[in-house]
C-alpha cells in the first residue's frame, strides 16, 4: 500500500462505510419502510390521484434510488480526492 | 401496407442494424471478447446494462403481472430497481478495481482456492442457464405471435442473430448491439404508453397520468380503478397485498440482492475504464431502467381499466360477445384470451368469482401485447412493439450467454484445467464456448423443461443466496476464509433449492413436492420465489461460523482486500 498509511486507509474505509450506511438507510426507508411496512399509514395521505404509500411503492422509491447512486458517486469522488486515492493522478 | 409486411420490415431493419454493428465491432483479443477492452463510456454502459438487464419478462410480462396484482406487484418494481443501489454501493466499484474478466475469478482469488472458483462457476451456470431458458422462450414466443412463424423457426432465427454478434464480437459486439436494442425497446414501450395516457387522462407522461383525473371527469383514475375492481370482487387495486407484508418484504429483498448478484449484470461493470465510472454507470443504468419501470405501473393500471371498461362499459351493462372489438378476436386466436358463455346470455361477464367468470383465460401478457391495438394506434406502433419484445429478449440472452461462455473458457479452462494456453487459444476457446452455450440454450428453448415458466424468478433466489453473499463478504470482511466462503455458498444455494423443490417438486416435477405447494407449509408464509433472502442469510451465517473456527486468510489476501477498497493507490507525494 504505497503512500497510504494504515491509519489513513482505515479512516478512508470508515468514511466510505458511514456514507453507505446513511444511504442504505434511506434506501431501506423509501422502499421497505414507506412502500411496505408503513404503506397503510401513508395511504391516508393522497397526492393527486396517488395514495402516498402506493406512490412510493410504484414510483417514488425508484426515483430515490437513482438519486442515491449519483449522490454516492459524487461524494466518493470528493472522498477519493481528500485521501489522494483518486484515479488519473499524474 | 398490411400489418404483417410492416412488422417484417421493422423487425428486419432492426436485425440488419444488429448485424452491421456486429461486423463493425469484432473482438480481436481476449480482453475485447470478455470485457470489451474495458473502454466503454459509463453512459453507454448504463444503456447496455439496461438492455442486458431488462428481459422479455420485463418488457412483455411485468406490466401484466402488476395489472392483475395491483399494489402487490410493487415487489417487482422495487426489487428489480433497488438492487442497483446495492450493486453500485457494495459491489461494482470494488470488483471493477480488481479488474478481472469474470465473477468466479474474483471469488477464486479472494478465497485463494480453485474449489471456491469452481463452486462459483457452478452457481453461476445454474443461475444463468435457468434465466436463459426464459429468454429463448421469449424469442420464440415473440416471433410466433408477431410474425406468425412457428415457435421453432422463430427460435432458430433468434439464435442465428445472437450467434453472429456474440461469437464474432464477444462482449464488444454485445455491448454495442445492446445499446441499439435499448433504443428500440424503450421507444417501443413508451410510445403506446404515452398515447394511452393521453387518451385516458390527457397527460402525456404516463407516470403523471396514473395519478391524474380521467378526461372529462374529476374522478381520479386510480379511484375509479379501485372502485370497479372491487365491484367485480377483486382486491382493491392500490392496496391489495401479495400474500402478506412479510412475504412482500422477503420477495422484494430477494429480488434486490438477486439483481446485485446476477453475474451477467455484474460483468457489465468490468467494461468501463475506471472505478469512478463503475459508480456513475450504475446510476445511468438505473436511469435507463427507470424510464421503463416507472412507465410499467402506468401501463398496468391503465390497461386494466381499459380492459374492464371494454367488457363492462357501465356497471351491469355487459358487452355482447358478437360485438367484441377486433383486438379481442385477434388475441382470442392466440389462446391468450378465452371466453365461455356460462349463463348463455351472449354477453361477457367478467368477475373475480370463478364460477360466474366467463373470461376463462386472460393471459397477463395481453396487457402489453394488445396495448397498441386497444388504444387504436397505427400499425407501425404494433410492429415496433414486436421489434421491442425481440430486442429485450435477445439483449438479455446475449449477455447471459457471454457470462456462461466466459465462465467455461476463462474460469474452468484457462483458470483450472489448462492454465498454459495462449491468449489466442483462449479467444478461440471463448468463441467455441459461446457456440456451445448458444446451441445448449437453443436446445433448452426448443424442449423447454416443464419448469421453464417458474425459473426466471428462481434465478434471482439462487443468485441472491450464493453469489451475492460471497462477493460482499469478500470485499467487506478480511476474516472470511476459503472454508467459510465455500461452505456458505453451498449452504445458501442448497437451502434455497431445497425449499423450492420441497414445495414445487424436485426439478419442478409437481408430484415430487413432498410438502405440497401450499401456503400452510410455507416457512413463515414466504413463497418459494421469495426464499432467496433467507438463503442469503443462511449463507452469511454459515460463512461467519465456519470462518470463526478455521484459520484466518493469509496476509496477502488481507492486502488484496485493502487493494480493492481504494480506487487507486495514493500518489507518492504526500498531500
Amino acid at each position: 500500500m504505497a503512500g497510504l498509511t494504515e491509519q489513513r486507509a482505515r479512516d478512508y474505509w470508515r468514511r466510505n462505510l458511514l456514507l453507505m450506511l446513511k444511504l442504505l438507510t434511506i434506501w431501506f426507508i423509501v422502499s421497505f419502510g414507506f412502500g411496505i411496512i408503513l404503506v397503510d399509514t401513508l395511504n391516508q395521505i393522497q397526492i393527486g390521484g396517488y395514495k402516498l404509500g402506493f406512490w412510493f411503492a410504484q414510483q417514488g422509491s425508484v426515483y430515490v434510488f437513482v438519486v442515491l447512486i449519483f449522490y454516492y458517486a459524487k461524494k466518493m469522488d470528493a472522498l477519493d480526492r481528500e485521501f489522494d486515492v483518486h484515479e488519473d493522478q499524474d | 401496407m398490411d400489418l404483417k409486411t410492416l412488422t417484417y420490415l421493422v423487425v428486419g431493419a432492426t436485425f440488419l442494424l444488429y448485424i452491421i454493428i456486429a461486423i463493425k465491432s469484432r473482438a480481436g483479443s481476449v480482453k475485447a471478447f470478455y470485457i470489451a477492452d474495458g473502454g466503454i463510456h459509463p453512459v453507454a454502459n448504463g444503456m447496455a446494462t439496461a438492455a442486458d438487464w431488462m428481459s422479455a419478462a420485463s418488457f412483455i410480462s411485468m406490466a401484466g403481472l402488476i395489472a392483475f396484482m395491483g399494489y402487490g406487484g410493487s415487489v417487482f418494481l422495487m426489487g428489480w430497481t433497488g438492487g442497483f443501489v446495492i450493486l453500485a454501493l457494495l459491489l461494482a466499484p470494488y470488483l471493477r478495481k480488481y479488474g478481472k474478466f469474470t465473477v468466479p475469478a474474483f471469488i477464486g482469488d479472494r478465497f485463494y482456492s480453485s474449489t471456491a472458483r469452481t463452486v462459483a462457476v457452478v452457481c453461476l451456470i445454474i443461475c444463468s442457464v435457468t434465466y436463459v431458458i426464459g429468454q429463448m422462450k421469449g424469442v420464440g414466443v415473440a416471433f410466433s405471435r408477431f410474425l406468425e412463424v412457428d415457435y421453432s423457426t422463430g427460435l432458430y432465427v433468434g439464435m442465428s442473430i445472437v450467434f453472429v454478434y456474440a461469437v464474432l464480437g464477444g462482449m464488444k459486439g454485445i455491448t454495442y448491439t445492446q445499446i441499439a436494442q435499448y433504443c428500440v425497446l424503450i421507444t417501443a414501450y413508451t410510445i403506446p404508453a404515452i398515447f394511452i395516457s393521453l387518451n385516458l387522462t390527457g397527460n402525456p407522461f404516463p407516470q403523471l397520468g396514473l395519478g391524474s383525473t380521467l378526461t372529462g371527469s374529476d374522478t381520479y383514475l386510480l379511484d375509479k380503478l379501485d372502485l370497479i375492481v372491487s365491484d367485480l370482487g377483486f382486491d382493491q387495486y392500490t392496496t391489495g397485498v401479495r400474500l402478506s407484508g412479510l412475504n412482500m418484504f422477503a420477495y422484494t429483498l430477494s429480488l434486490m440482492i438477486g439483481t446485485a448478484g446476477l453475474p451477467h449484470v455484474i460483468i457489465r461493470f468490468f467494461t468501463v475504464p475506471k472505478v469512478h465510472d463503475a459508480r456513475t454507470s450504475a446510476g445511468w443504468a438505473l436511469v435507463f431502467i427507470a424510464i421503463l419501470y416507472t412507465t410499467a405501473p402506468a401501463v398496468a393500471g391503465m390497461a386494466r381499466l381499459n380492459f374492464i371498461q371494454t367488457l363492462e362499459p357501465e356497471p351491469g351493462q355487459h358487452l355482447v360477445y358478437e360485438e367484441r372489438p377486433q383486438w379481442f378476436k385477434n388475441w382470442e386466436k392466440t389462446g391468450l384470451l378465452a371466453f365461455e358463455d356460462k349463463n348463455g346470455d351472449g354477453r361477457i361477464q367478467y368477475s373475480a368469482d370463478k364460477s360466474a367468470n366467463e373470461m376463462v383465460k386472460v393471459d397477463q401478457d395481453i396487457m402489453v401485447l394488445a396495448n397498441p391495438e386497444i388504444a387504436q394506434l397505427p400499425n407501425w406502433v404494433i410492429a415496433l412493439v414486436a421489434a421491442g419484445g425481440l430486442a429485450a429478449a435477445l439483449s438479455t440472452a446475449a449477455g447471459l450467454l457471454l457470462t456462461i461462455a466466459s465462465a467455461i473458457s476463462h474460469d474452468l479452462l484457462k483458470g483450472i484445467i489448462a492454465p498454459g494456453i495462449s491468449d489466442k487459444q483462449e479467444l478461440l476457446a471463448g468463441r467455441l464456448a459461446m457456440v456451445l452455450a448458444i446451441l445448449g440454450a437453443g436446445y433448452l428453448g426448443l424442449n423447454p423443461p416443464d419448469f421453464a415458466a417458474g425459473t426466471v424468478a428462481l434465478a434471482f433466489g439462487l443468485a441472491a443466496s450464493s453469489i451475492f453473499p460471497a462477493l460482499m463478504m469478500g470485499i467487506f470482511s478480511k476474516r472470511i476464509n476459503k472454508e467459510g466462503a465455500i461452505a456458505g455458498m453451498i449452504a445458501g444455494i442448497g437451502i434455497t433449492l431445497f425449499y423450492v423443490f420441497q414445495h414445487k417438486g424436485i426439478m419442478f416435477i409437481a408430484e415430487t413436492a413432498y410438502l405440497g405447494d401450499m401456503p400452510a407449509n410455507w416457512f413463515l408464509g414466504i413463497e418459494p420465489n421469495a426464499f432467496g433472502a433467507v438463503g442469503a442469510l443462511v449463507n452469511f451465517a454459515v460463512a461467519f461460523a465456519v470462518s470463526a473456527v478455521t484459520a484466518p486468510p493469509p496476509q496477502r489476501i488481507r492486502d488484496l482486500v485493502e487493494h480493492v477498497r481504494v480506487p487507486a493507490e495514493a500518489s507518492t507525494t504526500p498531500s
